[in-house]
């Protein structure tokens, strides 16, 4: 048991500091630094082009995605290595966000079941950063229910053997600006929800993709909705088996639930900082019992997902998969951070209600975090599926009886709010 | 990096498994709870034949030399298995005083004791409601003679010797740790009803009994800071194991129990339960093994890491012995059903070494210590 580096591990480290050093986009240290949650940080320049160049110049000097294969343009590297780059990315790494679902979720599925071809193709600029990809799974009628989804693919009748594509994605994030979508949708209404289901990628500037945002809650624009219609596909950009959809996705969540979970920030160290600042009744507020008291219990917490990001890196690098157990990574980080921005404010007393970051105690983060932390709590999987998730594929209680579980898709009743 | 047990240490983890699963069963914990005997004799000479009990002594005393990881590994799997024996006053709490500040002549005398289980010591350190500081301490000694009353001392009935936190008549300052033997004339020892009859715990009383100096005068507080973030982290492994045979209770029932037609572990009330029940022990396994890497390593990280351990393993040993009653539903409040052992144990291991609020108190002091030991690096040139 032990944090230290082996002298191959000190080496790397050494190395990949020093390029940094030598290359990071130090003029963008201060807004990086003062990013509050929810906001890119980025505002003297494009924030899209600066994300681009940082992730060019990482892959020119081999430092993309690190742990995919060389030929797919990554590093060839192991989990050891890619946490040593994270640690040492530091600040840069918000730059890389426009790339988590390219890289946590897209990728890995293209690499997983993409013919050689597809994976030349598509791997090498996608590490790169020149493309970027998005998910288009969740529909408005399809949320925790996912293998319900409605967007049809129906073979074109003109015998190319391509795909018409109809329907309606939500929550997409990134689809403004991403090159590519990885797609699931419904190719057989005819059978069982979970068997109908095909995993298809095409291009976002293919004619009939409309891409609308959505206004948020917070007031935000992140997410978007996405129309397709007659939307052509080429057989040839399909994932997997026809009706082998379900299991192609499985492939994505999972890398989802590991690339979101183990990169999932708490605000703690935010919530301490404030506390050590931050005076009740004249005096330091840490000094107060109660306060001591939460601030324990958020601690805890923090440092209890930190080492059990650690403890799975340690079996990855031992060669095991990444299982069902790591959803407990955003499961715990979203109630948290939600929990520790309203007791931030409650600090705060009536001015706990200032946005303003001028005007607002910690420049408004606080606040910036309880708006946006709901949506922590939703996005690849509500805290109830993931759960569910815990009970019946770690603990190995039984699944939810499920009504339609024979049904074929067709004769499943279905009503969900369309916006 | 490396953030789990060795090959060896998982060897040792099954060996201590099997010997426990053979000799502490259910049945052996109920034998102390509604016997006489306030231990199981017969389990701790076996531990010491094991050899596990000077697993973190050196051989010099009579140990086997090995590290704190092994002690951690022993810890969980005497938590998850109850073994009601007194392990932790004698091994974390009494031979890691002795380590700290123990002459070469009372290491010599005591350790090899300790280590073959032919000695038991304690550490005596409440005596009153509340927290216990240098303040509230009123047991004295005087020129060699100890004099007040500990409660509750764990152990206290069955112990050899007691490390006993005092007030000196030599010194307006500070605590003083003494060495007491506990079978003489001038020492009264009561047995106290507790919430934990599988653990016993006892009334100290000393009348001018003879009491040997263990460090420096008025030096005492410093090392029983010390000892007890070791401890802590030991005691945090015992509630891991503790949380996790509780909640493997309640998975196991909630799949056999049929209610409305269904095992009862597939209504979604019950699964989140246990699913939060999982993730506070996955948290406070996480944590303990934080605490374990800053113990084995002597890190400076020690305080904070023994805390953090400590506090999130109260929290889940709770949390999963009060809802594995709940999923039990009647039959886990019957005296029949093991769920209450766990209950009582979870929260008597809540509150040793101080409880919880506590504990909380001392991780945000220690992390404020560190940030501002961080931060006064940072500004140096």
């Amino acid at each position: 048991m032990n944090f230290d580096d082996t002298p191959s591990e000190a080496a790397f480290r050494h190395q990949v500091r020093a390029w940094i050093d030598a290359n990071a986009p130090v003029h963008l240290a201060p807004e990086l630094r003062n990013a509050s949650f929810g906001h890119s940080g980025v505002e003297s320049e494009d924030p899209i082009q600066a994300s681009k160049a940082w992730q060019k110049r990482k892959a020119g000097a081999g430092y993309a995605c690190l742990q995919w294969p060389k030929e797919y343009g990554g590093g060839g590297l192991g989990p050891i290595e890619r946490v040593i780059w994270i640690e040492e990315e530091g600040i840069y790494a918000a730059l890389t966000r426009l790339y988590n679902i390219g890289h946590g979720m897209c990728g890995p599925t293209v690499m997983a079941w993409g013919s050689e071809e597809n994976k030349r193709r598509l791997l090498p600029p996608l590490a790169a950063g020149e493309t970027i990809w998005c998910q288009l799974f969740s529909e408005p009628a399809a949320g925790s229910d996912l293998a319900g989804l409605r967007t049809r693919a129906e073979r074109a009748s003109d015998g190319s053997g391509d795909w018409i594509v109809n329907g309606q994605k939500i929550w997409t994030s990134l689809a403004q600006h991403a090159d590519y979508g990885l797609l699931l949708a419904r190719t057989d209404p005819d059978v069982v929800k979970h068997k109908g289901l095909t995993m298809f990628f095409l291009g976002m500037q293919s004619a009939g993709v409309e891409i609308r945002p959505i206004k948020q809650a917070n007031g935000q624009l992140y997410f978007n909705e996405v129309y397709l219609t007659n939307v052509r596909i080429p057989d040839s950009q399909r994932l997997g088996a026809i009706g082998q959809g379900w299991e192609v996705s499985l492939t994505t969540l999972m890398n989802e639930r590991l690339s979101i979970g183990s990169g999932m920030p708490t605000g703690f160290p935010e919530l301490f900082a404030y506390c050590l600042s931050a005076r009740i009744d004249g005096r330091p507020a840490i000094d107060d019992r109660m306060v001591r008291s939460r601030l324990a219990g958020f601690a805890v917490r923090a440092s209890g997902l930190k080492y059990t990001a650690m403890r799975s890196i340690t079996a990855l690098s031992k060669g095991q998969l990444p299982g069902p157990e790591n959803s407990i990574g955003k499961l715990v980080a979203g109630t948290t951070m939600q929990e520790l921005a309203m007791f931030a404010l409650d600090l705060q007393g009536q001015a706990g209600v200032l946005t303003d970051p001028g005007e607002a105690a910690a420049a408004g983060r606080f606040q910036a975090m309880l708006l946006r932390s709901p949506a922590t709590r939703i996005e690849g999987g509500t805290d109830e599926i993931l759960r569910n998730i815990i009970a019946e594929r770690v603990l190995g209680l039984p699944g939810e009886i499920r009504v339609d579980k024979n049904m074929p898709f067709r004769d499943i009743p279905s009503r969900g709010r369309a916006r | 990096m490396n953030l789990d047990f060795s090959e060896d240490q998982y060897l040792l983890r099954n060996t201590v498994r099997r010997f426990l699963a053979d000799r502490c069963p259910p049945a052996a914990v109920r034998a102390v709870l509604e016997g006489v005997e306030p231990f199981d004799r017969g389990l701790y000479k076996g531990l010491a034949e094991l050899g596990v009990l000077g697993a973190a002594i050196p051989e010099a005393y009579g140990g086997m030399g090995l590290g704190q990881l092994e002690l951690c590994v022993l810890a969980e799997e005497l938590g998850r298995s109850l073994a009601p024996t007194p392990v932790s006053s004698s091994i974390y709490l009494a031979s890691q005083f002795l380590l700290a500040a123990g002459s070469e002549a009372q290491k010599t005398r005591l350790l090899p004791g300790l280590a073959r289980g032919d000695l038991i010591g304690t550490f005596a350190f409440a005596e009153s409601a509340g927290r216990t500081t240098p303040a509230s301490i009123r047991v004295v000694v005087n020129d060699g003679h100890l004099s007040g009353i500990k409660i509750p001392v764990p152990d206290g009935d069955v112990a050899d010797f007691a490390v006993v936190a005092a007030r000196d008549a030599d010194t307006s300052e500070g605590v003083s740790l003494v060495i007491v033997e506990l079978n003489g004339p001038a020492v009264t020892h009561q047995v106290v009803e507790t919430i934990d009859p599988t653990r016993s715990q006892a009334r100290l009383i000393f009348k001018d009994a003879r009491a040997e100096r263990l460090g420096a005068v008025g030096g005492g507080w410093r090392i029983i800071e010390q000892v007890l973030d070791r401890a802590a982290v030991l005691i945090a492994f015992e509630q891991v194991g503790g949380a996790d045979r509780a909640l493997e209770m309640a998975r196991d029932y909630a799949l056999d129990r049929m209610a409305f037609g269904r095992p009862i572990g597939s209504f979604q009330p019950l699964k989140h339960m246990m699913a939060d029940m999982y993730v506070s022990a996955t948290l406070a396994r996480s944590n303990a093994y934080y605490g374990a890497w800053a113990l084995s390593t002597g890190n400076a990280e020690l305080p904070v890491a023994a805390a953090t351990a400590r506090v999130s393993a109260t929290q889940a040993f709770q949390q999963c012995a009060k809802n594995n009653i709940q999923v039990h539903g009647g039959m886990g409040f019957t005296w029949e059903f093991d769920c209450h052992l766990y209950y009582r144990r979870a929260n008597a291991l809540g509150l040793a070494l101080g409880s919880l609020s506590m504990w909380e108190d001392l991780l945000v002091e220690r992390l404020r210590r560190q940030a501002e030991e961080l931060a006064s690096r940072a500004a140096r040139p």
